[in-house]
């Protein structure tokens, strides 16, 4: 409430309480919800830039020979797509979702780094420019996959070191992105918003923060040791100069495992928020919540060589990675149990957040069955690199990662923008993804098994028929996504008038500022009430 | 108006599924290619009878959950007049979902453990081919047998960039396949002169990475003869998709000839 009154009493105040005028208040802003909003607009120009590519390669895998591309020009699309998906889309995304609600529920004015925060962000456009221009330099973009296998990613053209450099650039935002959360939620925890008093996207978001600072930097290290390889002669990946390419798969995967928990973990935070609120009732097993998602976050420091069972590790090698890599099940199944149980007596709504919810719940435990199976080291002899594994992290990304900003979005707009979207076309927006990404990816699992490998641009005939079906569900989807642009637009600008609670059913400190949030909120800490606490 | 949108928008996808389902009786194909091969060796039985019993697994747990997800979805909905509950913890329950998963999982290591120790035991084999990747091919040498050649694509352009009707074996059909005698435990190691590639037969079981610097040790023993096609797994460049793999499974003694018309002929080109 202490926002609220603030404002109407210090309205001399307002020339250094509101923003400023002009593109200077987006290029020079410390403001959290400022930063949030540029997060949160930035990703969703990548969701579409790394969307379009996708487009093309379903478009080029529609039937079975050359059509629309070149295989080189193929490899590219398929590398930028995974780049720009995942340090583009997905990693801002959650990062915007941070700025604009973390201070906000842990009873904060601000971020605790704001000039910082300003940085993190304005390096983003920078790097991706950067990272896009690549694919109009001599010999193209990256076209090694995204995970820069060498001695393949060696062969890049000019691109080369502009891709390092845009990498390292997106790793130092995340970085300083990090280093904000953990400040902000260390430091400017409103009085009595104890630790275990914490909203649980506040949780999952801090736990993630903890694992970008652990792991930016190895993938840092590991392409400046490709940098130097291809510039200044050293042979780190290079066997014929003693060095080892294997040796660059652990270490990238010792990156990129935790990579995949920080960009489903704060997706786990946003559904934990909403289903208790289209529930009507608290969160089912919150401390068991947080203590799952600190395990899942340790165990995916030691399962990175799941990803690598087929280079030909030692059996004992093999055995410990298939054994740990099966137990992160156990915690993911709380986690499941847990949303399950917080549904079962409650009284249950069904608007649009809820329902991405429930998608997210019910697609994302699909995707970590195929996670468990390929868990499995002698069956991941034949799932490795194929359409199954495909099928497997999209399932997770998009219905999992993606759905889940999709319901924050859905959640949290009425609050950013003081105005309610347009739940009808929601519903239809959520009916077309829904259908359209089982259509484009539950045949993949088909294809991987029937021997499809990935990362190509032609394939043998027993496949086209679900080629062809993946195809049509991928531009279902894909134009569907149109609409949503539609929908957010439509509610920035217009729409009936938001309450301050919003939702029946929602707890928490943001839903007590009023709708739109003020510029600034708690300039003066928020007296914590039990129920005003993790909801 | 919307009413007659929507049913306009059903016909055209109904009808769109129907010429796709009628394309598929004429060509009589992939629609049924759901699940991965029981392939021709005893390993790759005991990989499928995994996957599947992984995959029962995966599949009641997840009806049993969704049930119970469906059920409260439909029963306690708020339309209903349900007033919710205010539980929100409990000990037993936390600790019985946690144990009894872990036990599930023991069960599924079990098997797994002892499927992955019979692949990765390489002793005792009869014969030895070295595999050797090549952007963008493969090449066979016979260490025993002092044979070697390379294996390529053989599959037309125009048929890649749909100038002509594509055959049967569409980019799965080579110059020279590998020939290999059934019934023989054969070493197979794999390794690569450029990029990483990955040496992948569904019918035998597994795929190894073929890298350079690295020599990998597998073996197989393949029961019946037959043809078994495959291809490389691991993203190795522009033509990635156009380096598939032939396997000739053949009895010994069609083996043996075949290995002494090798010789033979290599004999002839050297003696020119």
């Amino acid at each position: 409430m202490a926002a609220t009154t603030h404002d109407v009493h210090d309205g001399h105040g307002e020339h250094h309480h509101g923003p400023a005028k002009g593109l200077g208040r987006w290029l020079f802003t410390t403001n959290h919800k400022d930063i949030g909003t540029l997060y949160l607009l930035f990703s969703l120009l990548m969701f579409l830039v790394g969307g379009s590519m996708a487009l093309i390669i379903r478009a080029e895998l529609f039937q079975p020979g050359l059509q629309l591309v070149d295989p080189h020009f193929f490899n590219q699309m398929t590398t930028m797509h995974a780049l720009i998906m995942v340090f583009g889309a997905v990693m801002p995304a959650f990062v915007g979702l941070a700025n604009w609600m973390l201070p906000m529920m842990v009873g904060a004015p601000d971020m605790a780094l704001p000039r910082m925060n300003n940085w993190s962000f304005w390096i983003l456009p920078f790097a991706f420019t950067m990272l896009l221009s690549t694919l109009f330099m001599p010999g193209g973009g990256p076209a090694s996959g995204w995970t820069l296998y060498p001695p393949l990613v060696l062969q890049t053209g000019d691109a080369f070191p502009f891709v390092i450099l845009a990498i390292h650039l997106m790793g130092i935002s995340s970085i300083m992105g990090a280093i904000n959360v953990i400040a902000t939620i260390f430091n400017m925890r409103a009085p009595g918003m104890t630790l275990m008093r914490m909203p649980l996207f506040v949780w999952t978001w801090l736990i993630t923060a903890f694992l970008l600072i652990a792991v930016m930097p190895v993938l840092a290290g590991a392409v400046t040791m490709l940098l130097t390889d291809r510039y200044f002669a050293t042979s780190f990946f290079n066997a014929a100069g003693g060095g080892d390419p294997v040796l660059f798969q652990h270490i990238f995967w010792f990156f990129g495992h935790p990579e995949v928990y920080i960009m489903i973990l704060p997706a786990f935070g946003v559904v934990s928020q909403i289903i208790p609120t289209f529930s009507r009732k608290p969160l089912f097993g919150y401390h068991s919540m947080v203590y799952a998602t600190a395990a899942i976050a340790f165990l995916s420091f030691i399962v990175w060589g799941h990803h690598m069972f087929t280079v030909g590790m030692p059996l004992t090698a093999e055995l410990f990675f298939m054994y740990a890599t099966m137990l992160i099940a156990v915690p993911t199944g709380v986690k499941v149990f847990n949303w399950v149980a917080t549904m079962w007596r409650g009284a249950m709504t069904f608007e649009t957040p809820m329902l991405f919810s429930i998608a997210f719940v019910i697609l994302f435990t699909i995707g970590g069955f195929s996670g468990l199976m390929l868990a499995i080291a002698p069956a991941d002899f034949q799932y490795h690199d194929t359409y199954f594994v495909v099928a497997h992290f999209h399932y997770v990304l998009v219905p999992g990662a993606v759905f889940s900003i999709m319901a924050a979005v859905y959640y949290w707009l009425p609050k950013w923008t003081g105005h309610m979207y347009n739940e009808r076309l929601s519903r239809i927006h959520f009916w077309l993804s829904v259908i359209g990404v089982n259509v484009l990816f539950f045949p993949q699992h088909f294809l991987g098994l029937a021997g499809m490998p990935r990362r190509v641009p032609d394939y043998a005939l027993q496949f086209t028929e679900w080629n062809m079906v993946s195809s049509i569900g991928a531009f279902i989807y894909g134009i569907s996504q149109l609409l949503f642009v539609y929908i957010v637009i439509q509610t920035i600008r217009a729409g009936d008038k938001a309450t301050d609670r919003v939702w029946e059913g929602a707890h928490g400190l943001e839903w007590t500022v009023p709708s739109p949030a003020p510029y600034h909120t708690f300039d003066k800490p928020p007296k914590i009430s039990t129920a005003d606490a993790h909801g | 108006m919307h009413i007659k949108c929507l049913a306009r928008f059903c016909a055209v996808l109904t009808s769109g599924v129907l010429l796709l389902w009628s394309m598929a009786a004429v060509a009589e194909s992939g629609w049924l290619q759901l699940n991965m091969p029981r392939g021709v060796t005893a390993v790759s039985r005991e990989v499928y009878d995994l996957h599947m019993l992984i995959l029962w697994i995966c599949v009641v747990i997840g009806v049993l959950v969704f049930g119970v997800m469906f059920y409260s979805m439909y029963f306690h909905r708020k339309s209903r007049g349900v007033k919710p509950a205010q539980f929100h913890e409990s000990t037993k329950v936390e600790v019985v979902w946690t144990l009894v998963p872990l036990f599930i999982l023991v069960g599924m290591a079990v098997p797994a453990t002892k499927t992955l120790i019979t692949m990765e035991d390489t002793r005792d084999t009869e014969m030895t081919v070295k595999i050797t990747g090549y952007q963008w091919r493969w090449q066979y040498e016979y260490l025993d047998q002092d044979i070697s050649f390379f294996s390529t694509l053989s599959t037309p352009r125009e048929q890649i960039y749909n100038l002509a009707e594509k055959n049967t074996d569409y980019i799965l059909e080579v110059d020279n396949p590998l020939v290999l005698p059934v019934d023989t435990r054969i070493r197979l190691l794999t390794t690569s002169a450029d990029v990483i590639h990955s040496w992948w037969v569904p019918d035998l079981g597994w795929k190894r990475d073929a890298i350079p610097g690295f020599i990998n040790d597998n073996w197989t023993l393949i029961e019946e003869p037959g043809i078994y096609r495959g291809v490389c797994a691991e993203l190795c460049g522009r033509d990635h998709a156009y380096m598939p793999i032939v396997l000739h499974a053949v009895s010994k003694e069609e083996f043996a000839e075949w290995v002494q018309q090798q010789q033979q002929s290599t004999a002839i080109s050297a003696a020119h």
